[in-house]
């Protein structure tokens, strides 16, 4: 089956000379759940706005269904809804009327059944005549949700669904987006949180300075971005790790104050246990212990260093 | 074409207008009686008639054409410079309409409501001075054109503005004396010789004189020279909109 979406070398160089997509070539499957990682004004937002319309793109090509976003914007973009990153309503109108109005600007008759589907599932049908000021700001981001479903696309955009959003809301927007995927919606969210890629997608995109680094499956990239070190302070220096300690992955450190040991958090065995006994069985005195695991930061780091390897 | 979509802008905002109705309907009744009590009976005592009018009657076309402008202008200008501000109008943008849908929508709104203000100084002209119209037709097409094309530009300046204060700008500099000076409340006849041949240089002259002609049967200019002005001040809004969608201009980044 093609890809619903193809992303073939997207350019997009702004007014003021600032090149925000470098060429960015990405597919993505139908019923997927993909995540794109990156830090702020790594690009993620200008891939999203790019590809439904709200800004031109300066090179490549995009499709959706087969249909490209320039030539055949209105079969294109009757597939895509957006949720975007910003919070935009009008403050005077009715939930349920602002709802109706994304329906008919996407060439969709009025079905009321459908809203109220929606609204309901969205936890929002009590609040259909409120206007929407008078929403809490977890609500306002439903309506922005019920406005991008109601056209009923193939295709969603979620440009980080949970900035700004509280931890029970958080947790309340994953259920939502796995129960979109269940009917079959093609979901591509941007995030710059590790721990909610890792909770909602299927597929991990990283992005950064507009290029796209890497995509993987979650658990490859899981069991890559998963290892920890556990640094062992010392009561006395070492100059070299014993004899009795060379199964494990060790490294001195701190001028022989310190033992590094590396291990996949992921993984069954993690071998502390082991390394502890074994340390203590050496004779080797512990003052402290400490686990790090890699910051979103350090691990783009990691990877441009990869790339330029 | 996506005829859900002019239907679903259109009647979105008719709905804010229908939120304010009181105020839409109060404030330009107010505002006619206040001039037909100044200019009617204050000042228009003192005038005989103008071009066998009596003044009373002779402003109504005017005062009729001034609130139109105004309110096409405005509406239109607020309708699209508000879902801007507010950050809306992302959900336009990625729609899947074209310019003439965008335009038919909040245009045609615009323009209904003009019209609706329109006809309702109308009727309160009725209850002050005699008001007889030997051309209903071209009465009408007059009212539908200025309302159309006023909208037009308004929707322009809605997208130009990049504040509030900048959307009152054309509108309260450039356009209101325009009006002013345009025969709202005068006929050129009336003006000296050298006033008479700048004053057309303005091209509210146009409109005013045309609707006027449609009322009483008398005009400050030719009747088909004021529909050709206020045509093509209409085709070259669009031309201007049409230019806009297509760069993007202040729409798209």
């Amino acid at each position: 089956m093609a890809p619903i979406l193809r992303i073939n070398d997207l350019r997009k160089t702004y007014d003021g000379g600032f090149e925000a997509l470098k060429g960015v070539t990405l597919d993505i499957e139908e019923g997927e759940i993909l995540a794109l990682l990156g830090p702020n004004g790594a690009g993620k937002t200008t891939l999203i706005s790019t590809l439904c319309g709200n800004t031109l793109p300066t090179g490549g090509s995009a499709t959706v269904g087969g249909h490209d976003i320039l030539k055949d914007y209105r079969a294109a973009r009757s597939m895509i809804g957006l949720v975007p990153q910003e919070i935009a309503l009008e403050p005077f109108e009715k939930v349920i009327n602002t709802v109706r109005l994304t329906r008919g600007l996407f060439g969709k008759g009025r079905d009321d059944a459908l809203v109220e589907k929606i609204l309901r599932q969205l936890s929002l049908w009590d609040k259909r005549d409120t206007p929407t000021k008078a929403l809490s700001g977890g609500m306002k981001r439903r309506v922005l949700i019920a406005k991008a479903l109601v056209h009923e696309p193939r295709v969603l955009f979620l440009d980080e669904p949970t900035a700004g959003v509280d931890v029970a809301l958080r947790k309340g927007m994953w259920d939502t987006v796995a129960e979109l995927k269940a009917s079959g919606v093609t979901i591509i969210l941007t995030t710059h949180y590790l721990e909610e890629a890792e909770a909602m997608a299927d597929r991990i995109g990283v992005i950064q300075k507009g290029e796209l680094l890497l995509v993987e499956e979650k658990a490859a990239l899981m069991k890559r971005l998963g290892r920890k070190k556990l640094t062992v302070q010392l009561r006395s220096p070492l100059s070299e790790v014993p004899a009795a300690l060379s199964g494990f992955d060790l490294e001195l450190a701190e001028e022989g104050h310190a033992l590094v040991y590396t291990y996949d958090s992921q993984a069954e065995r993690t071998g502390i246990t082991r390394l502890l006994a074994a340390l203590a069985e050496a004779g080797v005195g512990l003052a402290d212990l400490s686990t790090h695991q890699s910051s979103l930061e350090e691990i783009f780091v990691d990877l441009v260093g990869e790339d330029a390897a | 074409m996506n005829l859900h979509a002019i239907g679903a802008i259109y009647r979105y905002e008719m709905a804010r207008f229908f939120r304010t109705i009181f105020q839409s309907f109060l404030s330009p009744v107010i505002s006619t009686s206040l001039y037909f009590v100044v200019f009617g009976t204050a000042i228009g005592s003192r005038i005989d008639s103008v071009e066998g009018v009596s003044y009373g009657a002779f402003i109504v076309p005017g005062l009729i054409m001034l609130a139109v402008i105004q309110q096409a202008l405005n509406n239109a200008a607020f309708a699209i410079y508000f879902p801007r501000f507010t950050g809306t109008f992302y959900e336009v943008l990625t729609a899947p309409v074209n310019f003439l849908e965008v335009v038919a929508g909040y245009v045609g709104a615009a323009a209904t409501k003009a019209l609706f203000i329109g006809v309702v100084i109308l009727g309160t002209s009725t209850l002050f001075v005699d008001i007889s119209i030997q051309h209903p037709l071209a009465m009408v097409a007059f009212l539908l054109l200025t309302g159309i094309s006023f909208s037009l530009f308004g929707f322009i300046i809605g997208i130009w503005a990049k504040s509030f204060e900048q959307l009152q700008l054309i509108p309260m500099l450039i356009v209101m004396p325009l009006i002013f000076l345009g025969g709202s409340f005068y006929s050129i006849s009336m003006l000296p010789p050298l006033w008479q041949k700048i004053t057309l240089f303005n091209p509210v002259v146009y409109l005013i004189s045309g609707f006027r002609w449609s009322f009483f049967g008398a005009a400050d200019v030719p009747v088909a020279l004021s529909l050709a002005a206020i045509c093509g001040f209409t085709a070259l809004a669009l031309g201007v909109i049409w230019w806009i969608f297509r760069t993007g201009w202040r729409l798209r980044s």
